[in-house]
């Protein structure tokens, strides 16, 4: 093909060498930079995971799960409100949200494929999965907060289930949109109403796809902390009672970790390992969940 | 039961006493109509009461920010003083916070998410895709409140000592880059929270990314291949040319995520209502660390519907950079014929 064997290289063959040479080059350094993009981007995850345990783990006992939040400077103290207001409201708040959004992702899925509501509906559920979410803590403050004239648990719930619903909408939608149609019309023609077929036949087959997004739903929650800086407020001391501000975790480790007190500090990083160990176990048990059963 | 066309109705044959089986009609089945009914309706219910939300977020802002708005209008998003003693307010330094804050972020998220997604669709081995694809999104399931924590305590005086402090010793001359980078050097600032915003922002862009390369028809990719094209080229000639809608679909999403985002802002920005300088090293605002840190202790009255009206600005431009991004991605699919 090349006339290399020849002694004398005409001037085309020299230009096209330098111009494979060049393409050659080219793609090298792209990979090169593909590979130190895929690398940067672990790089920060391991740093972030390596520093949160490193600084967290040290301040991990048992007293952080019966002791209050502690004043500044305090000598014992522990996150015993926050863990269970987080968990409180965190649930109650998926309690809430859940079947508002298996209901919409079912109308989505099974009655509203055509016609302008479904689209409509799929297009407002998208932006709301991504809107900043101290405006929806706004929003709740002027509907709820500013109504009771009071901080409550119960505002802080309702913030969060904002925040579930269109998450729970999304995979429901699509764990549903995944059911093959054979299915549905092989219940319709033994007689099964509608309702019947989409509990019984459609929901069932889906469900653990569905209860994948509950379980995500729940870990994004878990570490939200805009919705709440003014929807629950804060609390220094026990309550169990949903109508009183209630402490959290995430806002209690933003309150602490910006003061310039060590024991306020030290606490935060443990509440953040808790938070992180939290939302990464949920996250890996709701995919290889979903994975092994799908 | 014998068949017989055309069908005859049922008769009980008189004087014979014939099986059950044979003489009976099916018991007749009543399908009460109201569940279906009802069902449909908590559907449909469901689908209102979503748009009835974003109706209701838009419409309380709006009322909230109503005195502001009666007060500044307009003007209220270029005026830079913001002083809660003599009441007066104005927007420009948070917007121009969020706005800067955001162009950093996009500006190291996005050639680095299109690397990652170039290393997972074209270069890496199959056994590695789904462990560091899964490894990309849990860099995405991290809490935002770790990311300021771990930016304010482990990342900033790294930045400071390593990053800013060289930036400004060399280019203390420079005309232009030199009042880039004036300003104390302490890894707070534009700068911290742009960093710190990529790495949360780069999940996001590159999983949409990596999603829309593979829709890319292989057809296109090895003709190219055939034709002795190298793998970049095959890339930036062919995959990104037909995707290009929804890689710009992806950054919008990305963009859209980092203006909301709260948190980890709030850590390292500063909190300075002030716009001195242009140096990215100076403390500022953003839209929602101004809402995170003077909300919760502000007096009801000018104060909080300025607040609110901040709040308002946020959500229109997440709104229209959302929907943007919704569109040109429904673009894509709509050539790909997934979406009618």
């Amino acid at each position: 093909m090349s006339t290399s064997t020849l002694p004398v290289f005409s001037a085309a063959e020299a230009g096209r060498r330098r111009l494979h040479a060049r393409r050659k080059r080219n793609n090298v350094v792209a990979i090169a930079l593909a590979l130190a993009a895929m690398a940067f981007g672990i790089f920060w995850l391991v740093w972030i995971l390596v520093e949160t345990v490193r600084l967290g783990i040290g301040g991990l006992s048992l007293s952080l799960f019966t002791e209050m939040t502690p004043p500044p400077q305090a000598e014992t103290g522990g996150l015993a409100n926050a863990i269970f207001g987080s968990l409180a409201m965190v649930t109650m708040a998926t309690l809430l949200g859940t079947p508002i959004g298996i209901l919409a992702g079912i109308y989505l899925a099974e009655y509203g494929q055509r016609g302008w509501l479904g689209s409509l509906t799929r297009f407002i559920n998208d932006i709301l999965l991504s809107a900043p979410s101290i405006v929806i803590g706004l929003f709740i403050y002027s509907v709820v907060v500013a109504r009771m004239k009071t901080f409550s648990g119960w505002a802080g719930v309702l913030a969060l289930a904002l925040i579930v619903i269109p998450v729970v909408i999304r995979t429901t939608e699509n764990m549903l949109s995944l059911i093959p149609n054979a299915l549905r019309e092989a219940a319709y023609a033994l007689g099964t109403p509608k309702w019947r077929v989409i509990t019984t036949v459609t929901l069932r087959s889906a469900r653990a796809g569905v209860i994948t997004g509950i379980l995500l739903a729940f870990a994004r929650i878990a570490g939200e902390t805009a919705p709440l800086l003014f929807t629950a407020l804060s609390n220094q001391f026990w309550t169990s009672d949903l109508a009183q501000p209630m402490a959290s975790l995430p806002v209690t480790i933003f309150k602490f970790a910006m003061s310039p007190y060590e024991n306020w500090q030290q606490l935060a990083w443990a509440g953040v390992f808790l938070i992180t160990l939290g939302v990464l176990i949920l996250n890996v048990v709701a995919r290889t969940f979903f994975r092994n059963r799908i | 039961m014998a068949a017989t066309f055309p069908p005859t109705p049922f008769r009980r044959e008189e004087g014979k006493i014939r099986a059950d089986m044979k003489n009976r009609p099916p018991a007749a089945r009543r399908v009460s109509p109201w569940a279906d009914v009802i069902f449909s309706a908590l559907a449909h219910g469901a689908a209102w009461l979503t748009l009835a939300l974003l109706a209701g977020i838009l419409i309380s802002l709006v009322v909230g920010a109503a005195p502001a708005i009666r007060a500044y209008g307009l003007s209220f998003l270029w005026t830079s003083e913001w002083d809660p003693v003599q009441n007066r307010y104005g927007g420009l330094v948070m917007i121009y916070g969020t706005l800067m804050t955001s162009f950093i972020a996009l500006l190291i998220a996005v050639p680095v998410s299109f690397g990652i997604a170039l290393f997972l669709t074209e270069l890496s081995p199959l056994w590695l895709k789904r462990p560091l694809g899964t490894a990309i999104e849990l860099l995405a399931a991290v809490p935002s409140i770790v990311y300021g924590m771990w930016g304010l305590l482990v990342f900033s005086p790294i930045l400071s000592r390593f990053v800013q402090q060289p930036l400004q010793a060399t280019f203390k001359d420079v005309p232009l880059l030199g009042s880039l980078f004036s300003g104390p050097p302490v890894g707070i600032g534009l700068l911290s929270a742009g960093i710190i915003l990529a790495i949360m922002v780069i999940p996001f862009i590159a999983a949409v990314m990596r999603d829309v390369f593979e829709v890319t028809p292989p057809m296109l990719k090895e003709s190219a291949y055939a034709l002795g094209s190298t793998t970049w080229e095959v890339v930036w000639k062919v995959v990104l040319p037909y995707t290009k809608t929804g890689v710009v679909g992806g950054i919008m999403l990305g963009l859209g995520r980092a203006i909301g985002e709260t948190m980890a802002v709030t850590f390292v920005i500063g909190n300075f209502n002030q716009l001195n300088s242009l140096s990215l090293f100076e403390a500022a605002n953003s839209i929602t660390s101004a809402l995170a840190n003077e909300f919760g202790e502000a007096a009801p009255g000018l104060h909080q519907a300025s607040l609110i009206y901040l709040g308002l600005v946020l959500f229109l431009i997440t709104f229209v950079v959302l929907a943007i991004s919704k569109l040109l991605l429904r673009q894509l699919k709509k050539r790909e014929g997934l979406v009618a």
